[in-house]
């Protein structure tokens, strides 16, 4: 093959394939090992009293077929989209979800730029100012970051902010009695920017705040800890010792001998502090009323609706990979060694 | 002059150096504090967590010092006797995630080939979901219950572990101690446990100090979803769950949300200050002389 | 003997260094001339290594210095950073002991070689690459060209390290601090890179520290040679005599410690 970057992105994309037909198995069988019979699960009470009905459904449903069988049936309706339906809304999960993930993408994008560029900037500033007041304030604050319940911290935050103080605007993305911007990306905010209304983009920010804020404190915490000792381990590196025996100018060390190789560990966190903001979503959606696919789970999960919790699973599931994925490829940008392992 | 040394090997003080750091004093004080309170409710709570007997609803006041919820329970008591839930619960979770990961790890090191293969695709594939998605559908697969949240959490745990664990394995298993143990006779299983197991511990224990934080987050995140602890149990997800209909009573949800706050910030100051101490390249730092 | 009158092109008189409360250098007394080889050596712990980075201010965190380095007239320890960056990889050079760590693995070996260049000399990137491109076949590189393209990883040990000597070199240094430049290499290369620095000191009238514990390397290239034991120079001289007719104790023992008495496998 061509270059060893190409070799090196078709490794990765292929790993990411097996998973993810891995992870459909992972759904599959925590499905089946639900105890109690799925035709309960999925059949009104009326239609539960005729056997010839739940003999059909059963029978339609493969479930009187070998396990592994009922494994491809099953990977074939996800590759037609066929997640399931909903006990709740009685939709077909994959609706429900395809319209709740833009909400949570425009909270968890927020989220993720504000943990980025706070988290990354006390990092290297707590790695530069080492064992001076700044570092041991920003460790201090950012172990805080890593202790605090998030779910409490969105209840503490919408009570503070909301009620008493009345500061940020109550729940949902807009205000109530706005229209949504015409769709493009399903993003409020940028939405309302492409169209040019700006009362809908300020309403949206101000509604984004709040929430985002408090999704993004975990992941400042985490990425200040870690961007911390990623660049402390850099800084004690010879090459970057070698840099200064050259007499280059220290910002010039800094960010090319020092920032760019901390880079590299720096973005698997960040790749895995974007997997903890997911999760964050579960617990924050609901209290901030955010229509997203967190509140969704949030929903799914307090009403034991089985076919909605494994599509988000899923669906997270695979968005996470993706994710990673992107990371994988970006180390290799980074990193010319990586291109060869 | 007077040389401390990070373990104190100088007769400089007996604690070593970074034990006098005032976040593990603060860090083991409140620990401490809280475990008395779990082993000591009983006797400390000033009311039957469980009787509804006061008004409900009340802010804190004499007679309820942290207020009643919408049931008429003393808040202050529910959270003394929660603490009976969900400390041993976390650490009985962390204890065994270091097992279970700790023994796969192990294994998956030291026997390489398939083992290797198996335990390791398995681990990742815990990796590819973010943890509290990844908890919360297997939770809501077993059925929402206390013991099957900590089931939960341990599926979602054991990885980092085995990944640790495999890493220290393959590092120690071809040195001379261990290749000569072999060499004598000894099984598999006897060198895994004599010569290569006691020097993984270190590491691994202070990524459990520090793993007990989260696993609380994780217990009573899932709890807070109604996918833990059933009612009337007073534990701490749960509680701040109930206070999210009467927000307004603020005491509700405000006071167990602390009550993990605490819990957490103790172990993860603990953990911190553990990791600086036995951190090699910190030690090494300051030995550090001309070569 | 020659009686050239030599310039002395760095001097370290009485030079102190502690860190926290340990003091690792007692008072050392160095002279370096142009041309001229001077081996430093002494055993792990004796402070050789830190004399070389002292010159170039590059003690770690938390290290205080007091005592004399003068380099053209100027004393390098008082000096403020930025007019230390000015000298250093301009005037005075250093090769570090390992090249695997001491190279940027990110950056091709012409951008490490190019960009304290660019920056010293103020010349542009294609007079840069020709220089460049020029040092490594002074170094003796093979394919100087496409190894110009090429990560540090990509070349063997003993290439590493005579790249790392064509970083040192690439702005007309006029002392050049060598820090266990072999160490860290196969036996069969060591000779080679020797080789090399003896040649360049010779053609271009560099003034270079060798710092080693390994008095054979020392015995093949030096022309003087210095004892540090403690953090003290405990002996000075003309490199023939001190390795035959030792004066200090210490010395004598290094000596006695080795297998084969120096001078007998020169390369």
């Amino acid at each position: 093959m061509r270059s060893p970057f190409a070799r090196f992105l078709v490794r990765r994309v292929v790993t990411a394939l097996l998973l993810a037909v891995g992870i459909t198995l992972v759904t599959f069988v925590l499905t089946n090992l639900v105890p109690g019979d799925p035709a309960a699960a999925n059949l009104g009470q009326r239609a539960l009293g005729d056997p010839a009905i739940v003999a059909q459904w059963r029978s339609d449903h493969g479930l009187d077929r070998p396990l592994p069988q009922q494994y491809l049936m099953h990977l074939a309706g996800l590759l037609h989209g066929d997640l399931g339906t909903s006990q709740q809304s009685h939709r077909p999960v994959l609706d429900d979800l395809a319209q709740s993930v833009p909400a949570t993408l425009e909270l968890a994008g927020a989220a993720i730029l504000v943990s980025l560029v706070l988290g990354v900037g006390f990092g290297v500033v707590a790695a530069l100012r080492r064992d001076r007041f700044a570092d041991h304030v920003l460790r201090v604050l950012s172990l805080i970051g890593i202790s605090v319940p998030t779910f409490w911290l969105a209840l503490v935050a919408f009570y503070v902010f909301f009620f008493r103080l009345q500061v940020t605007p109550g729940s949902g993305r807009i205000d109530p009695g706005m229209t949504p911007p015409p769709q493009v990306t399903g993003l409020y905010t940028v939405d309302a920017l492409l169209s040019g209304r700006w009362e809908v983009f300020s309403s949206a920010v101000g509604h984004l705040a709040a929430p985002a804020l408090v999704l993004a404190l975990y992941t400042i915490g985490l990425l200040t800890r870690f961007t911390r000792s990623a660049v402390l381990e850099v800084l004690g590196q010879d090459y970057v010792r070698a840099a200064r025996a050259k007499g280059l100018p220290g910002r010039v060390v800094l960010f090319r001998y020092v920032l760019r190789p901390a880079l590299v560990p720096i973005i698997t966190v960040a790749g895995l502090a974007f997997g903890s903001l997911l999760s964050g979503t579960v617990l924050v959606e609901a209290v901030f009323a955010w229509p997203g696919v967190g509140q969704y789970a949030y929903k799914s999960a307090t009403t034991l609706d089985l076919p909605a919790v494994m599509g988000v699973g899923l669906v997270v599931g695979v968005v996470y990979l993706v994710i990673n994925l992107v990371v994988d490829v970006l180390y290799g940008v980074i990193d010319p060694r990586v291109r060869v392992s | 002059m007077k040389r401390g040394g990070l373990f104190g090997r100088t007769r400089v003080s007996r604690l070593p150096q970074a034990w006098r750091r005032p976040l593990a004093v603060v860090g083991v004080v409140v620990a401490l504090v809280w475990i008395v309170v779990a082993l000591a409710a009983p006797v400390l709570a000033p009311h039957d967590p469980l009787a509804q007997e006061l008004p409900r609803l009340a802010p804190p006041g004499p007679g309820h010092w942290l207020g009643t919820d919408q049931l008429g329970r003393d808040i202050l008591s529910r959270i003394m006797y929660g603490a009976r839930v969900s400390i041993p619960l976390t650490l009985l979770l962390v204890a065994l995630s270091v097992v279970v990961g700790g023994l796969l790890g192990a294994c998956a090191g030291y026997f390489g080939r398939w083992v290797d293969e198996t335990i390791m695709r398995l681990a990742d594939l815990v990796f590819a979901f973010p943890t509290v998605i990844l908890a919360m559908v297997v939770a809501a697969a077993l059925g929402a219950s206390l013991g099957n949240a900590v089931l939960a959490v341990l599926v979602v745990a054991w990885p980092a572990y085995a990944r640790v664990t495999r890493g220290l394995v393959l590092g120690v298993r071809e040195r001379e101690f261990v290749l000569s143990g072999r060499l004598l006779g000894f099984s598999a299983w006897r060198s895994l446990r004599v010569d290569v197991l006691p020097n993984v511990t270190g590491p691994v224990l202070v990524l459990a100090t520090l793993d007990i934080g989260t696993a609380l987050l994780l217990l009573s995140g899932l709890s807070f979803l109604g996918l833990g602890a059933k009612p009337p149990s007073p534990e701490w997800g749960a509680m701040v769950a109930a206070g999210v209909d009467v927000f307004d009573s603020w005491w509700v949800a405000t006071f167990p949300g602390l009550a993990i706050l605490t819990v957490v910030l103790a172990f993860n100051f603990l953990g911190d200050t553990l990791r600086d101490a036995l951190d090699p390249r910190t030690a090494r730092a300051i030995k550090e002389r001309a070569l | 003997m020659k009686a050239e009158s030599r310039t002395a092109a760095l001097t370290i008189e009485g030079l102190r260094v502690s860190i926290g409360d340990q003091e690792i250098l007692h008072g050392v007394d160095l002279t370096l001339e142009a041309g001229r080889v001077h081996g430093l050596a002494g055993e792990s712990g004796s402070g050789k290594t830190m004399t070389g980075l002292a010159v170039l201010g590059l003690l770690p965190h938390g290290s205080r210095t007091s005592g004399r380095i003068t380099f053209g007239g100027r004393d390098l320890l008082g000096m403020p950073a930025g007019e230390l960056n000015k000298v250093r990889g301009a005037k005075v050079a250093m090769v570090f002991q390992d090249p695997a760590t001491s190279l940027h693995p990110m950056l091709t070996v012409e951008r490490q070689l190019t960009e304290h260049m660019r920056h010293h000399l103020g010349i542009g990137r294609k007079e840069a690459r020709e220089r460049a491109a020029g040092l490594l076949a002074k170094v003796r590189i093979p394919g100087p060209e496409e190894a110009l393209g090429r990560y540090p990883h990509q070349f063997s040990g003993g290439m590493r390290q005579r790249i790392a000597i064509a970083v040192a070199l690439a702005c007309d240094p006029e002392v050049l601090i060598a820090d266990e430049p072999t160490t860290a290499l196969d036996v069969t290369v060591q000779a080679g890179i020797l080789r090399l620095l003896r040649g360049l000191c010779d053609d271009l009238g560099l003034a270079v520290l060798l710092v080693t514990h390994d008095l054979g390397v020392m015995s093949a290239v030096a022309d003087e040679v210095s004892v540090m034991k403690d953090g003290l120079v405990v002996e000075t001289g003309p490199r023939g005599r001190v390795l035959r007719e030792p004066d200090h104790p210490y010395t004598r023992s290094l000596l006695d410690a080795l297998p084969v008495p120096p001078g007998e496998n020169s390369p």
